[in-house]
Formats: C-alpha cells, structure tokens, sequence
C-alpha cells in the first residue's frame, strides 16, 4: 500500500463519519424540496444510508414496534460496546489491531429517526415473510455453500467477486462500510451513483416499457416516474442468480423517494418475489446528506479475496493429504 | 490556482483564440434552437448516450485489418484496419518507452487490462466499442461508460488536488465557449490507451475537449502528457455521435464474471471442462 493510497484512506474515514441526525425527528410533511432547473423536486446530493437498525426486528423485541427515546439511547449505546468501539487493547499492538479493524467500519451509530425497531414496516412484526418454498430455498442455499463454498469463484458472495455489494441495491440498504450514494438529476433521469464497485442506475422518467423479459441484469431495469413530491422506481428483469435474500428473476420492486428536509431523504421499498414471500414485505429509513466525496472502489482490479480464498483452500488440502 | 505547466499555459491561450472564432452568440440563435442545443444555465447540452464509430480502441494508430490471437474466434476475433487518431501519426515515445511499448504488444494477451475487464481509465474509456452516457449539472459532469460500468466525475467547481490515484483519475472540467474542457490528472499507472500497448505512468496528464457540432456530434480531442514516457505532449481526436434509436439506454457490461476462469480457473477444486 502507497503512502498517498493510506492517508486517503485514514482521511476517507474520517470524512464519511455519519451524520447525526435527531433522536425522534417527525418526518416534515409540509416540507418542499427545492426543484431542479427542470421542474423535478431536486433530490441531488450525496447521501449516506448507515443505520444500526437491522432490517428484521431483532428477537429480543418481538412485539416491540418502537423504541421509546431512553431505549433507543441505551440500545446505541449497547451497540456501541457490542462493536467494541469503545474498548481499548491490553496492549499497543492489540489496541492498533482493534482500532484498524474498527476504522473500515461505518455503520452509523443512530437508530433511524421513527424509532422503528426494523427497517421492515410491513409486515407489522418487523420479519420478512418468507414463504415455506423461500425458506426451503435458502436453507438449501446455505447447505450448498457450506458444502462447496471454496470450490470456485462462483460459490463466493457477489461482494468477494466484486460483482454487487450486497447493499447497494436496488434495493439499497444501510451497509458496514461507504453507504454513499451520489443522485443526479437531468431532464428525463434521475442518476443514482454507488461508491461501492461503482455501480450506477439510470433511471428513466419518460414512460418507456421495461427491457423484454428475456434480458436480465444484476441491478434490474429501472423506470421513473413522480407521485408528487415522491419519485417512484419500478424495477424489473432482475437476474435469475440470487443476489438479494434468496430473491430470482421474479423480483418486482418499487421504491420511493421523498425528500423530507435539506439533509434528508425518506427512502421506501416493497419487495414482491412470489417464488420466495409468502407476500410484498417493505422497508424504510433515511438516506442522510454526507459531505462526501464519492471515492473509485476498484474492487475487480484489486480483487486479492478470491485467489486468497480459494488458493487458502487449495493449500490447506493439500497439506491434509499429505 | 494551481500552477499550470508552460504546455497547459499554451494550450489555454491557443483555445481562448480558436472559441473567439467559434462562439455563436446566444442572441443570434432562435430561442426554441437555444433552447434544444443547451441546458438551463445555458451551456452546450451534452446530456445523451454516445458513442465512438472507429477502431482506435485496437490500436491509436493506422493498422491493417490481421488475424485475432485466439484460433478458435475466427474472424470474430480478428482486428478490424484503422486509420489511426494520433495527430501526425506518431506518438512520441522516448527510448526506453518505446520498447515497453513493443514489449507490451507482444504479450498484450497477458498484459492488457481490458482482457482482465480492469476499468479502462482515460481517454480509452472514450473509445471503447460500448455507449456511455453523460449526465450534465451545472456542479457536476457524471459520465459511465457501458464497458465495465465505468465511470468518472467531472467537478465543475475544482475539489484540490487529486486524494489517491486511480483508474479513472480525477477531473476538473470548465467551459471555453462551446466546449468542455477536462483537465484530468491523479491517474494510476495500470491503465493502457489501446490493445496494442500504448501506456503512461502515474504522472498522466490528459486535457480532454468535447466540442458539439449540431446536436448529435461531439468532437473530441484529447492532449496526452507524460514526461517520462514521452518526449512532448501528443494529441488523439475522433468524432463521437449521439445513440440515437429510440430505446437506446446503457446495459450493463459487468464483465468481471466473465473472467474468473481466466483469472481465478487454476484455483478451482475441480478444473471447468473445455
């Protein structure tokens, strides 16, 4: 690693810090976003998706919709030392150690502002309504990839290929690391682009059809439209390869953009995948306004996990069979 | 202000009197044409799908059509002719360089970084056999390239010096009457211009020109500097006309899965059958 590559990084860390957001904030509904040059309500900017609210609600708090202010104070902070943000090494070498790892990590350190124990709103448990098929899927899934996941390249996540990071979507959701998105707006478009693997979505706002049915793509096809002040995406022509829990080339999702302060975007999705839920499931929390910039992740061309991997795995059967 | 170098200083005089001729004023335009040809704030409307419609992605240089290196392809793998989009053909190498160069051509299977669907950095992103689509704000000039899902920021405002290299680089664009320039610099040294081995290092400089002519041509120009590579600045330029079917949009090219047996295949438990 270069000299100038490290301290980008040491600076990338302390740039993408996320921004506090109040505790409880009401979503402004009487709030008007400023329009682009061209009409469209102007939800331009680089924006940030961390949040320590998991997408299901966690067992402990079943039957617990929301958090009261005081919970979500002491749920931040248990999460706080859960991620060992707070604990120091016994000594200089294990403290480095800890702080290193620490510092890829940007998980945000809020709760998301409705105080919502899952990003899930719908249904209301908070729990994603896996259908008895889906669950055989993933559970037969899971038996694979324990079996097999060092055989190849295409037994490792879609993050360790560097074809898709997990959660840059669509649909997006709150990631470990570099949550950043860009959106640009231009007559016809909205544009998002994510820093990770530098995946970008056109979508279109001009009414055409979506792409035939027989061609599929790992970010889907995207199409726009506005509801108001809320930007709608219908998404379809995803994949067959299962690259979002389980979800095939059934996949239907909508989402939902609406500004809802300067700093602030109130993000939606519904998920709709026959052949994994029992029915459509949605989501929600803030995409927050970051300081940016956008970095190049090069993930490809510096791809050292899956020749480690599987060349480890290869090494370490070899040395078995001795 | 960053200091400029003496070529850049040149260069910036060499336009303001070249766009003197060439600025149309805006009084003279009808407003239903001025308003098709530009954006809000009044500048050339570069927003679109475009594409290249030359071989210079083979080779920057005039080359006779010859055989691919992979028997197998057949034709289909074969290297189209090309008259070459160097101004005065020849790219000015210094010795040394020149044999890297020829060294890279004898083994560009092995080293060209397209083969391993790396990001094709700049200009090559340009020329590339795929469409890319420019995305034009006033603060920011986006553009992605099909190929590789590539894509690069142009900042209107300067951000400073480049943070990191890499393989797009970072570039600083403004506008000289109806052209967009694009000083982009902060480059790594593992990208290649073409197939047939031209190469830079870290200290790549590239001042790129998107001229419109009409509304579905950009003339492109780019001004390559790198002083240890080569002996003076050297100048590539080509058209690059509008996509213009009706359901045109960019497709993804995420090329990486299709290289994991080049790359990854000897690692694998079981090798893949033929």
């Amino acid at each position: 690693m270069n000299h100038r590559l490290l301290v980008s990084i040491i600076g990338l860390s302390g740039l993408i810090a996320p921004s506090a957001y109040p505790q409880a904030a009401k979503t402004n509904s009487t709030y008007t976003p400023p329009r682009t040059p061209d009409g469209q309500p102007d939800l331009q900017g680089i924006w940030n998706s961390a949040t320590i609210t998991t997408l299901e609600r966690p067992a402990e708090l079943a039957g617990k919709a929301f958090f009261t202010p005081q919970e979500a104070v002491a749920y931040e902070k248990k999460f706080a030392v859960d991620a060992n943000r707070d604990v120091r090494g016994s000594n200089g070498a294990t403290d480095v150690a800890g702080a290193y790892n620490q510092g890829w990590f940007d998980r945000g350190t809020k709760v998301v502002p409705s105080l919502r124990t899952s990003l899930v709103t719908n249904p209301p448990d908070g729990k994603i309504p896996y259908s008895a098929e889906g669950q055989k899927r993933l559970a037969d899934a899971a038996e694979h990839t324990r079996a097999h996941y060092t055989d190849g390249p295409e037994e490792l996540t879609l993050a360790d290929r560097c074809i898709l990071w997990r959660t840059a979507g669509p649909p997006m959701l709150p990631g470990p690391y570099n949550s950043n998105y860009q959106i640009f707006q231009t007559p016809g478009y909205v544009v998002i682009a994510v820093e990770m693997i530098h995946d970008v979505r056109f979508i279109p706002l001009d009414g055409r059809p979506h792409l035939p049915p027989n061609m599929k793509q790992w970010l889907g096809d995207s199409r726009g439209h506005w509801e108001g002040n809320t930007l709608v995406v219908d998404t379809t022509n995803f994949t067959e390869k299962p690259r979002f829990l389980g979800t095939t080339g059934k996949l239907h999702l909508t989402e939902r953009f609406t500004r809802t302060s300067a700093d602030a975007i109130t993000y939606e999705f519904t998920v709709d995948d026959p052949a994994m839920f029992s029915k459509p499931w949605s989501a929600s929390f803030p995409l927050n306004r970051s300081q940016g910039p956008i970095y190049e992740y090069a993930c490809h061309e510096g791809n050292y996990a899956v020749p480690g991997i599987l060349g480890g795995a290869r090494k370490a059967e070899r040395e078995t069979s001795r | 202000m960053r200091t400029q170098p003496y070529s850049r200083v040149l260069f910036i005089v060499a336009l303001a009197a070249a766009s003197a001729f060439c600025a149309v004023p805006a009084a003279a335009q009808t407003p239903a044409a001025a308003r098709a040809g530009r954006t809000a704030d009044g500048k050339p409307n570069l927003n679109g799908i475009w594409q290249v419609m030359n071989t210079a992605n083979w080779d920057l240089q005039s080359h006779s059509a010859q055989a691919g290196q992979m028997i197998p392809l057949g034709a289909t793998g074969a290297v189209p002719a090309g008259l070459g989009v160097v101004e005065g053909e020849e790219i000015p190498y210094l010795p040394a360089a020149a044999a890297q160069k020829k060294q890279n051509y004898a083994n560009r299977l092995k080293l060209d970084p397209e083969v391993k669907c790396y990001l094709p950095g700049v200009p090559r992103a340009t020329y590339m056999p795929f469409p890319f689509q420019i995305v034009q704000t006033a603060k920011y000039i986006l553009i992605t390239y099909e190929y590789a899902n590539a894509v690069r920021t142009i900042y209107m405002e300067d951000p400073g010096p480049a943070p990191v290299d890499s393989w797009m680089g970072q570039s600083v664009g403004h506008w000289e009457g109806n052209t967009l320039v694009v000083d982009a610099k902060g480059f790594n040294d593992q990208s290649w211009f073409d197939r047939a081995g031209n190469f830079h290092t870290d200290a790549l400089h590239v001042i790129e020109r998107y001229t419109p002519r009409g509304s579905d041509v950009l003339m492109y120009e780019a001004t390559i500097e790198d002083p240890g590579v080569f002996s003076r600045p050297w100048k590539i330029s080509m058209p690059i006309y509008r996509r213009l079917e009706k359901n045109v949009q960019l497709l993804e090219f995420k090329c990486q899965e299709f290289v994991e047996e080049l790359l990854y295949g000897q690692y694998r438990k079981q090798p893949a059958k033929p």
